[in-house]
Parts: C-alpha cells; sequence; structure tokens
C-alpha cells in the first residue's frame, strides 16, 4: 500500500532521494533548485520513480519538465494525490 | 611513417591494487591478486576514489577507468597528483570531492586537440544484470534512468572525457580482450594522422559477474581450478579478474617541448584478423604472426631487437600454444632469445583492460630493465618451449634503452601488438 501523501511525508522523501546522490543534506532546502543542487533531468526521473513506488503519485516527463525548486517538486506531487 | 608518439603518463586499477606501478612492483615481487578463484580490485572503494554523485552515475568500469585517468594525467603532470586515498579511515565522511577533475586551461594542449579512446570487452554489464533483475521483478517503469548512459560500452570513454575536459575525438573500441592495446593503437594512429596532439587512452573492464561468469565457464575458457598458470601444462583456463590500465599519449615532439617527462615512446603497432574461428585462435597462429610482423615494420625492428615480450598469455590451453607457434614464426631463432612472460599469471585475465594493463606493466619492465616472472610456472609441455621467465623477474639486456612487444588477442580473431621502448 502507498503512504498517505503528507506534505511531511513527500519532502522527507524527497530530501533522504536527493541525499542519497551525495548533496549534503544541510543543502537541500525547499528553494534550492535543482541546478543548485547538480541534480539533472535523470536524476529528477529517479526522483519521480521513488514517488511513484512509496506514495503511488505518478509524474509524467511534461509534470517536471518546468520544475525548478525542491519545493516546487513536493507542491506538484502533493497536488496530485 | 607519421610522428613519432611519446609515452608521458601511466595509470592502473588492478587486482593487485591501486596505481600503475603499485602493480609492476607486486607483480615483480611475485605476489598474485587472484583470491579464490577470481581476481577483484579488492582495494578499490569507488565512492572514497570520486565521491558518491559520481560513483552512482558510473558502472564499475568507467569508475576504474576514472581512477586509472586521474593518475596517469597527474603522472604527466597535467593535474595535481590527488589526495591521497584512505578508505578505511575512520568516520571521514565521504566528500563529494571530484577534486581530480580538470579544467580547459589546466591541460597542455587546446582540449580539442586531446583525445580519448578507451576500450572494453563488455562494458557495464553490471548494470545490465542489475537492471535486468529490475525490469523482471518491479517492471518497466521502475527501470533506471541511469541504465543507458551506465551500461553502454563508451561509458568509459565519456565519463574520461567529460571529467578531464578532453573535447577532440572520443570513442570506446570494442574486441574482447584485444580492446586495451586496440585503444592504444588507435590513439597512436590518431596522433601519428596529425588529428591530435595527445590522447588519453587504455581499457577497462568490471565483468566479476553472474553471467560474464556463467558464460566463460560454459565455454570452457575459464580455469576449473582456478589457477592462472600460462604455458605451463597443467594450465586449464583463464581466471577472470577487473580493472583499468589508462595512458597520456602525447606527440613526441610536443611533449619534449613542453617538457615533459617521456616514459617511453610507440615504435610499432600492428592488428589484425584471423578470420578463423569465433573463439578458437588459428592454432598455426597466422593472425597473431600477422600482427607482429606488422608492428616490427612499422618500428622498422628485427625480432632480434626485442629485449622483452609481454605475451597475451591466457593460460588457456588453446591460446598458450598458438601464441608460442606464432612467436616462433614471427620472431624465427629470436623467439628462443628473448624473455617472455604473462602479466595474467599474477592478476588474471582483465579481459577488455588487458592490453592497456599489460602495456603499462611492459613500459615498466622496460625502464626498470627487469622482466617479471610468469608465476605458477613449473611444468613444460612439449613444444612450448620458448623463455617463460619462471619463478622469479630477470634482468633484461644492456647498452641501449629496451624495447619490448605485447600482444593482445581478442575473441572474434582479433589480435593487436605493440612494440614499446623505454625513454
Amino acid at each position: 500500500m502507498p503512504v498517505a501523501v503528507t506534505p511531511e511525508a513527500v519532502e522527507e522523501k524527497v530530501v533522504e532521494t536527493i541525499a542519497s546522490f551525495g548533496v549534503p543534506v544541510d543543502d537541500i532546502t525547499r528553494d534550492s533548485t535543482f541546478e543548485q543542487l547538480d541534480v539533472d533531468s535523470l536524476d529528477l526521473v529517479e526522483i519521480a520513480q521513488v514517488i511513484e513506488e512509496e506514495f503511488g503519485v505518478a509524474l509524467k516527463g511534461d509534470d517536471v519538465k518546468d520544475i525548478k525548486t525542491v519545493g516546487e517538486a513536493i507542491d506538484l506531487v502533493v497536488s496530485r494525490a | 611513417m607519421g610522428r613519432p608518439v611519446a609515452i608521458t603518463g601511466l595509470g592502473a586499477v588492478t587486482p593487485l591494487g591501486l596505481g600503475a606501478r603499485t602493480l609492476f612492483e607486486r607483480w615483480a615481487a611475485g605476489q598474485i591478486g587472484i583470491v579464490d578463484g577470481e581476481a577483484p580490485c579488492s582495494e578499490f572503494d569507488a565512492v572514497a576514489a570520486l565521491g558518491p554523485k559520481t560513483a552512482r552515475r558510473t558502472d564499475r568500469f568507467a569508475q576504474f577507468a576514472l581512477v586509472a585517468s586521474d593518475e596517469a594525467l597527474a603522472d604527466a603532470g597535467w593535474i595535481a597528483p590527488a589526495a591521497p586515498i584512505a578508505p578505511s579511515a575512520p568516520a571521514a565522511p565521504a566528500a563529494p570531492t571530484g577534486g581530480a577533475e580538470s579544467s580547459p586551461h589546466d591541460l597542455p594542449y587546446a582540449p580539442d586537440r586531446i583525445g580519448c579512446v578507451i576500450g572494453t570487452g563488455i562494458g557495464g554489464i553490471g548494470t545490465i544484470e542489475t537492471q535486468q533483475d529490475v525490469l523482471r521483478e518491479r517492471g518497466a517503469r521502475r527501470v533506471s534512468a541511469l541504465s543507458v548512459p551506465l551500461l553502454m560500452s563508451n561509458a568509459a570513454a565519456g565519463t574520461v572525457a567529460m571529467r578531464h575536459s578532453l573535447q577532440g575525438q572520443s570513442f570506446g573500441v570494442v574486441s574482447a580482450c584485444a580492446a586495451g592495446a586496440h585503444a592504444i593503437g588507435t590513439a597512436v594512429r590518431m596522433i601519428q594522422a596529425g588529428d591530435a596532439d595527445a590522447c588519453v587512452t587504455g581499457g577497462s573492464e568490471a565483468a566479476l559477474t553472474g553471467l560474464a561468469r556463467a558464460g566463460f565457464a560454459s565455454m570452457g575458457a575459464t580455469s576449473e581450478l582456478g589457477v592462472s598458470r600460462p604455458f605451463d601444462a597443467r594450465r586449464d583456463g583463464f581466471v577472470m579478474g577487473e580493472g583499468a590500465g589508462v595512458l597520456v599519449l602525447e606527440d613526441l615532439d610536443a611533449a619534449v617541448k613542453r617538457g615533459a617527462r617521456v616514459l617511453a615512446v610507440v615504435r610499432g603497432y600492428g592488428a589484425s584478423s584471423d578470420a578463423f574461428h569465433l573463439t578458437a585462435p588459428d592454432p598455426e597462429g597466422l593472425g597473431a604472426v600477422r600482427a607482429i610482423t606488422h608492428a616490427l615494420a612499422d618500428a622498422k625492428l628485427s625480432p632480434g631487437d626485442l629485449d622483452y615480450v609481454n605475451a597475451h598469455g591466457t593460460s588457456t590451453p588453446l591460446n598458450d600454444r598458438a601464441e608460442t607457434v606464432a612467436l616462433k614464426a614471427a620472431l624465427s631463432d629470436a623467439a628462443y632469445g628473448v624473455p617472455v612472460s604473462s602479466t595474467k599469471s599474477a592478476i588474471g585475465h582483465l579481459l577488455g583492460a588487458a592490453g592497456a594493463v599489460e602495456a603499462i606493466a611492459t613500459v615498466l619492465a622496460l625502464r626498470e630493465r627487469l622482466a617479471p616472472p610468469t608465476l605458477g610456472f613449473g611444468e613444460r609441455e612439449e613444444g612450448l618451449d620458448l623463455d617463460y621467465v619462471p619463478e622469479q623477474s630477470r634482468a633484461l639486456g644492456n647498452g641501449r634503452p629496451a624495447i619490448g612487444m605485447s600482444n593482445s588477442f581478442g575473441f572474434g580473431g582479433h589480435n593487436a601488438v605493440l612494440i614499446l621502448e623505454a625513454a
């Protein structure tokens, strides 16, 4: 069963996933841009896969292509739940 | 023939440890990197060497090439040496350093005049197998977006070029166990043709995986005893190894002009195809003879000029016999007077990395004037009667700079031979 979607739960999962890429946790805030974090389009696909598996929320390429910050990504997931 | 080509930097990750000189010193001292019938790079720690981000975005075969390239470029004086790696340091947070990356202004030549050619036998087979499991067990939507960039056979060449801002020609070379030597030969020709002033080249392989292991075992290529003893009567197949070797090649005149320390010169390169059988060598060694003959002609040398032969010497019944036949045919009487030893006796068979790692071992043997031994060689087989340097290292010749030949032969019938001279 997917985990219930709350802003807190999504933020925790997104931060955890980005940190697993080798980004220091302290650098990851809602306002951080993926460019600042050196997270590219291939990494975003992986984040989307983790989100889908955890929360059952499927994001498409068109959904994420305009996403610039960690906060925008979290908000998108929450809005799609 | 085109411009002479210098070797100015060496780097290696092998089952004998990290570093080109570590490989040579340990082999020459009689150490063996084979454990329980395989030769893994057990001293290699990708996260410690490359940082977590790069480690995650590369297959193991590309990781080996990146680390070997850092060493080779530092050895050539192109970049500062990496900080010493201490994988066992207590509680040291794995910082994403990536400190060895070059920027274009560090390089001694225009970035678009530096090529990058890295060979491999199979490429990212570890990634293929892992992602195949993901596909089967969890479905297509879970397959990593990094699958293809990790598994592609040109990934080592691509990532090494990116890491060091090498903007000239860059590609992978695929010719099974001859790939490392073909890559070097291709890089030599690139410089000689004037298409590049320098080239970072070598070979890399990380195929200690379930599928590769089973496939080689099924065809009877690997040793059931788990022992690598090339040219010995008891040999029963090769031992699988992994690793990478990377060399920095430069136009000799340009290298001298920039004050580089020249380690060796590539005197000759020859390549050919058996066109005989998918995996078995021509028993007469005719393809190998043609490659050796071409290399000697390219070098304008005679068989008697060779001070050392670093054999392909896989420890398979077929290769070692065919190679011996080929050496006798190509070198005639000189075959009996030249020491012939196999690096695979110490580190097993590094497949697509073998030719590059063995070229590096040859360069250091020529510079140190020391032929390392064919370890484990003890029982002679009829017809295998060359000087295989049993038991311990042997001093090489005297007088002029030493000249050596490194042989590489691959499944598919690919033969590539390099002739090197110590500077």
